[in-house]
């Protein structure tokens, strides 16, 4: 196998050769225009912001171990969650999989050299760096951290002597890096795919990216004018949310859904187009019902688009709104099904290959599923009124956002490794910490669908005794997804520096990805392929360099 | 969507003016967007106080307002005839409808200045005493008669750096008659900012 891959691997790959003037240190990344180094930069970012993140939460847990105060007081807590959700929301899981995965793998699975503007995309990682570099001077200059939680609700956000100014003023810039990225992609598919890649024939992480980007450019906006609202409201005292003067702080929290929900889908979306990257190449089958696939996502940017005011149940609407926007995110979950029945129906009679990546997935289609249906009692009206704000909507977002999208995260991760670095991890140890992941998951979140029924109610400093042992199990699970955790990565990055080579194509995977080398060249095709096969079309596997051993 | 391969072939210089002008229609999605979000609240409290809000826009400046519409609807035509003075190769006409746009724009905010300073020094701004002894809905209307022409008023400073920097730019000949797109997309974010004024002056000035 070496042999073959002789040829392939005497060219320079993307790590050995930049598009800077300097070939090699920190500026030729830094400054990089190349698509592929920008992801890697984002991946590098992502994943440090993604640990203070998890830290923070596991903190958070220990605080809750037992009632009263443990390791910290009721205000550090308060900023604690709120970092907490800051930072996993718009620095990980928001631009995590487009940003990462969509910068490296959009141009190579469309088969173009780079993204349609690459200056603007470096921009972009730039704008996300500043943004965070300003979230964290919030939480380091006088004043605190803002301890608002994530949504920021006004009245509280303008009265709070913490910085919330300067926190959402990141949250302005990281939607700018968004926004950015997302025009961009949706010009790159339009613009830049290689000649016989008609629409029907991209790749399905594309179609889903494409989406995303879709809801990127639509909804950003939204919440970017709402902060100015906010910072204005603050700074200035305009009105337009205070109701001493006639505002309407309602109308903040609709404002703010109207992007943050559509958001929900630019975190999810993405994850939903790898798992329909992973399935086919690990079951060796094509993919069932592709088109169906392909516009369900598009269905579900769009209705995903009309279904904010759902997190408002019980915030003061008229009747007849609240059963439009409890029907209609009903809706939602009828493109979410297309698309798990025909994942699952991909794998029936195909030739199973449990490695890691898609084990993952297989954890991913447990985990959403439980965020997915939970989310459904959570959408009904009446149950929503018992539920809201408790425990329950905690674990519900968790088993969507991170059991979806982190899990996927993961998997990107774990498939996509071998040929972003051209090396190959331990397998042994990646299944095993699949498998660790999903019960220390369960272990972890589970719990909190009990203590929601049950009526703990959610950012609670303290609790009634009667909560104790299941606020136990849940820390304890906490302690044993952060060994997880620390396994993920570790095996990663001891494999960057250890790991045997990997060939062009591992997996056996069909996309154009998988016809180049690992890692891939600057350039990453020598000459700009033309595209005679659909995408999951298994029988190209013929001519291709793979060893099945 | 065909393909431009004949700029694909020379990957250094990639140039596609297709793709570069959809990105800048893609981002003037997100400004209309952003500008809708501030319509959004402007429709909410107009429904809410219409009374209060008539009120308060009769003590507008419509005459002042009237004539910045004037000068940003030129303003839009000469950034449009500098285009089109470019791609016919006259470089120095081009370069003065530029300068033309700069002076009217610059009009623009002078005015917006006397208009602002004016109001302000009858104690009118948001968080003034005189301004939150009225009723809620004219402290909501000057609340958002500032933020709104304030944040276009940033637009119009934006546009106008954005112009400046492609007179420099034809001056040194890197945009030329064949090479415009750069250009053309500065004039189309500049009728933007046009277009949004031209909703705001009625919503200000005239419903009343």
């Amino acid at each position: 196998m070496a042999n073959e891959n002789e040829t392939v691997l005497a060219e320079k790959s993307f790590l050995e050769e930049g598009t800077t003037k300097k070939a090699t240190g920190i500026a030729s990344w830094i400054f990089s225009t190349d698509h592929k180094r920008i992801g890697i930069l984002y991946l590098a970012s992502i994943s440090i912001f993604f640990l203070v993140g998890a830290t923070l939460g596991v903190l958070m847990r220990l605080e809750l171990i037992a009632p009263g105060r443990t390791i910290m007081d009721a205000q550090t807590y308060n900023q604690a969650f709120t970092l907490h959700g800051v930072i996993m929301i718009f620095l990980f899981i928001i631009p995590g999989i487009p940003a990462v995965f969509g910068n490296f793998f959009l141009p190579i699975q469309i088969g173009a050299k780079d993204v349609a503007f690459p200056r603007l995309n470096l921009l972009s990682w730039w704008i996300y760096l500043i943004g965070a570099i300003i979230a964290l001077v919030a939480i380091v200059s006088p004043g605190g951290a803002a301890d608002t939680g994530w949504t920021f609700y006004i009245p509280y956000s303008v009265r709070t002597g913490t910085n919330v100014s300067t926190a959402i003023m990141a949250a302005f810039i990281l939607g700018f890096s968004s926004m950015l990225t997302g025009i961009n992609f949706v010009t790159t598919v339009h613009r830049m795919r290689a000649p016989g890649m008609k629409w029907f024939r991209l790749p399905l992480f594309i179609w889903s990216t494409y989406a995303t980007a879709w809801i990127q450019i639509i909804a950003t906006p939204i919440i970017a004018i709402t902060i100015v609202l906010v910072i204005l409201e603050r700074l200035f005292g305009v009105g337009v949310f205070d109701p001493s003067i006639g505002g309407d702080p309602i109308l903040y929290q609709h404002l703010f859904w109207i992007y943050s929900h559509p958001a929900v889908y630019i975190m999810i979306l993405p994850a939903m187009g790898i798992v329909s990257e992973i399935i086919p190449t690990f079951s060796r089958r094509t993919i069932f019902g592709y088109k169906a696939i392909a516009m369900s996502s598009l269905a579900i940017a769009f209705v995903g688009y009309l279904v904010w005011a759902h997190h408002m149940f019980t915030s003061g609407m008229s009747e007849t709104a609240l059963v439009v926007f409890s029907l209609l995110t009903f809706l939602v979950a009828l493109p979410s099904g297309v698309k798990v029945f025909n994942w699952i129906a991909t794998m029936y009679k195909g030739s199973i290959d449990p490695k890691p990546p898609f084990l993952w997935v297989m954890n991913f289609i447990v985990l959403f599923s439980i965020g997915g249906l939970t989310g459904l009692v959570l959408g009904s009206l009446a149950t929503d009124i018992h539920l809201h704000d408790t425990y329950f909507v905690v674990a519900h977002f968790h088993y969507v956002m991170f059991g979806g999208t982190g899990t996927i995260f993961f998997a990107a991760l774990y498939y996509w490794f071998p040929k972003m670095f051209g090396k190959m991890y331990n397998m042994k140890i990646a299944s095993f910490s699949a498998a660790m992941f999903f019960i220390s998951f369960n272990l972890l979140y589970f719990p909190k669908f009990i203590l929601g029924y049950q009526g703990m109610p959610r950012r609670y400093y303290d609790y009634l005794p009667q909560f104790t042992d299941l606020q136990v199990i849940s820390t304890v699970g906490s302690w044993f997804m952060f060994v997880t955790i620390l396994l993920i990565f570790g095996n990663l990055i001891y494999s960057l520096f250890k790991g045997k080579k990997a060939s062009s194509n591992p997996w056996g995977g069909v996309t154009l990805d998988w016809h180049i080398a690992s890692p891939p060249p600057l350039e990453n095709f020598d000459e700009i392929p033309t595209v005679t096969h659909d995408p999951y079309d298994f029988s190209q596997l013929k001519e291709m360099e793979y060893d099945s051993k | 969507m065909t393909q431009n391969n004949a700029a694909e072939h020379n990957h250094d210089i990639h140039r596609d003016d297709v793709g570069s002008k959809m990105g800048m229609w893609l981002f003037l999605i997100t400004e209309l967007l952003l500008f809708g979000g501030l319509f959004l609240v402007y429709a909410v409290y107009r429904f809410t106080f219409p009374e209060q809000f008539s009120l308060a826009a009769m003590e507008l400046n419509t005459t002042v307002g009237t004539l910045n519409t004037i000068i940003l609807l030129t303003s839009s035509l000469t950034v449009a005839l500098s285009i089109a003075a470019l791609q016919k190769k006259n470089k120095f006409l081009s370069v003065i409808f530029l300068v033309l746009t700069e002076i009217f724009a610059l009009e623009f905010m002078v005015n917006k200045y006397f208009e602002w300073s004016a109001k302000i020094s009858h104690g009118i701004y948001p968080g003034s005493e005189e301004l939150l002894n009225r009723s809620d809905g004219e402290i909501l209307f000057f609340g958002l008669y500032y933020t709104m022409t304030g944040i276009h008023g940033l637009h119009v400073i934006i546009g106008m750096v954005l112009l400046f920097i492609m007179m420099i730019l034809i001056i040194k000949n890197k945009i030329t008659s064949d090479n415009l797109i750069s250009l053309e997309n500065s004039g189309l974010y500049w009728h933007l900012v046009d277009l949004i004024w031209i909703f705001l002056f009625p919503l200000f000035y005239l419903i009343n």
